[in-house]
């Protein structure tokens, strides 16, 4: 692992008319690292990762990746950078057979520069790309609509979308959530490889177990705030931590 | 005894599937039929002017500017852009055209394309700020932005102002007047359709059905939108610099609002999304319009009726009717 800093986030601001949605959150993602975020219902994590992606402004704060500040730019000129996310509500093109979903991130400028131009080939890098997330390569999966696909093909698909971009940086949002423990169980192993192989992952999750299984360090948001942040084991047995899962006890 | 309606593809439809089609004289005639059938009538319609009369020709003319426009129309809903306003594109091609022609001199090969160019670009930039608006929004600029120039126009007595500019120079001769829609239409028609089922195509029909997920795909959907625009623009341009020649004159009347109603209307008749459909729409309303002009006032009556009938009756439009008439068949099956 390189030590070199992928991400840093400062001082990140958001409200939404009064509701204070993320407060002062500051942290770092060292390359290669598979950064774990973690936190209950409405801490924050999803317009956190907005946040970075530039799909919602902040009111305050830096997001500086690779050393450029990229805070407030548009999605599509952060994703040309090379950063690519899920989201939560899964947002496939649902008209479209599945290995077709990939063919628009697969036409972005980006992929033509990485590939070096070449673009006849796109239908199998497609279909290639689909076996790599888990679509049975010689079954028909990979050409029906994606409206007709159920729920956990359609979050690998996501994944899939996001590969498509040949991305330094992924950020996952609750990929597991929705899927069955044997869907989990066959997708983790794959995210796990894309992090051996030196890919830099945000995951945001609710199913900590598998998370904290692949996670090089986790924090924790709660209302908006970083409660904790370290190593899985660290967070594990934060008090804060576990005072925000299941609510402090009051014994009187 | 309880029957339901089935649909089944003709045996030669699925005889086509594929490779296939290609394994008989019969399978190749009934794919390409309906391509070819059209584009024949098309060409052949201006020769029979003798037998029509020049009146139904200069009808033939007018339908394919607002099929045109029908076309410009649908690719703009094709990217997620809903127009009431096609009559920009087409005042602001006659307008330039008018312009060059009147103040420079230059000739009908020369102005014309300058003003489709021209009036393409002078829209896009214009709508180029209002293209972030979703839906409605944009709607309503549109449906505004024509009166607004035409208003202009009228107060700051540029460009002729309220009489506009006349005397402006003819078409060459007959053939041209009435080939050149005609191939226009035909080359808008087969181009936008090949566009569409391109890989331009699928982004831009992503950029209408999911505008996030594009941009998270690292793709700039405000620039494919400008194209879009742009090249729909290019379409309605060319109407309006077209008609400006065979008038030989342009006014206000070029910001009118029957070139933005018209086209949506054939369009929607016809069939949104699918350019045959539009075009089919615009070819059923203005011979339509021309036939009722005989019954006098009433004409608005039946051409609303005819028009709430079609949208209740074929809702997805006339296109899809046709083409699933031609494709399957229907029967009545016994149930249980």
């Amino acid at each position: 692992m390189q030590d070199k800093t992928l991400l840093k986030v400062e001082l990140l601001n958001k409200n939404f008319g009064g509701v204070a949605a993320v407060v002062r959150v500051s942290f770092f993602l060292q390359e290669g690292e598979l950064l774990g975020i973690i936190g209950p219902n409405g801490s924050g994590k999803t317009t956190l990762v907005n946040l970075l992606t530039g799909f919602v402004r902040p009111d305050s704060g830096k997001v500086i990746y690779r050393g450029r500040d990229i805070t407030g730019k548009m999605p599509y000129k952060i994703a040309e950078l090379g950063v690519a996310r899920t989201f939560q509500m899964v947002k496939p093109f649902y008209q479209l057979s599945a290995f077709k979903n990939l063919i628009i991130p697969l036409y972005s400028s980006r992929v033509k520069r990485l590939r070096g131009g070449k673009y006849g080939d796109r239908d199998d890098v497609a279909i290639d790309l689909l076996e790599d997330v888990g679509f049975e390569r010689d079954s028909s999966v990979p050409y029906k609509v994606a409206s007709s696909l159920p729920h956990g093909y359609l979050k690998r698909l996501e994944l899939a979308r996001c590969l498509a971009l040949r991305p330094d940086l992924l950020i996952l949002d609750e990929l597991f959530s929705g899927m069955s423990m044997s869907e989990v169980a066959s997708t983790l192993p794959i995210i796990e490889k894309l992090s051996s192989e030196g890919l830099s992952i945000i995951m945001v999750e609710h199913r900590l177990k598998e998370l904290f299984r692949i996670a090089h360090r986790v924090i924790a948001l709660n209302f908006g705030s970083k409660i904790a942040d370290g190593s899985t084991r660290q967070v594990m047995e934060n008090e804060a931590v576990k005072a925000a899962y299941l609510g402090s006890e009051d014994e009187s | 005894m309880k029957y339901r309606k089935e649909r089944l593809d003709r045996g030669i439809k699925a005889r086509c599937e594929d490779i296939f089609a290609l394994s008989s004289y019969r399978e190749m005639l009934y794919l390409s039929l309906p391509r070819v059938l059209p584009v024949i009538i098309l060409l052949i319609l201006p020769l029979l002017k003798g037998v029509i009369g020049m009146y139904w020709e200069k009808v033939l003319m007018i339908t394919c500017v607002i099929a045109l426009l029908a076309l410009s129309w649908d690719l703009m809903a094709s990217v997620g852009l809903i127009s009431l306003g096609q009559a920009l594109f087409f005042g602001a091609g006659a307008y330039i055209t008018g312009f060059l022609n009147h103040t420079f001199k230059l000739p009908p090969i020369l102005t014309i394309p300058l003003g489709t160019l021209g009036g393409a670009l002078f829209c896009t930039l214009l709508l180029l700020p209002v293209l972030r608006l979703r839906g409605v929004y944009f709607a309503i600029v549109t449906l505004t932005l024509p009166l607004l120039l035409a208003r202009f126009i009228e107060t700051t007595k540029i460009l002729g102002g309220t009489e506009g500019m006349s005397a402006l120079s003819p078409l060459p001769n007959i053939w041209v007047e009435m080939y050149v829609p005609v191939l226009a239409l035909l080359l808008c028609l087969f181009g936008f359709r090949r566009l569409i089922n391109e890989d331009y195509g699928l982004v831009l029909q992503g950029i209408r059905d999911n505008d996030r997920a594009v941009m998270s795909g690292a793709i700039n959907i405000y620039w494919f939108k400008a194209q879009a625009v742009f090249i729909s623009g290019v379409a309605g341009a060319f109407a309006g610099a077209f008609m400006t020649h065979y008038n030989q004159v342009v006014g206000m009347a070029a910001f009118a609002m029957d070139y933005s109603i018209l086209p949506l209307t054939a369009a929607v008749l016809g069939g949104v999304g699918t350019f045959a459909g539009p075009t089919i729409g615009a070819f059923i309303l203005m011979p339509l319009s021309e036939v009722l002009r005989a019954v006098g006032t009433l004409r608005v009556v039946f051409y609303s009726a005819i028009l709430i009938i079609c949208v209740v009756g074929l809702p997805e439009g006339v296109f899809h009717y046709l083409r699933r008439k031609y494709h399957q068949l229907e029967r009545m099956v016994e149930v249980g």
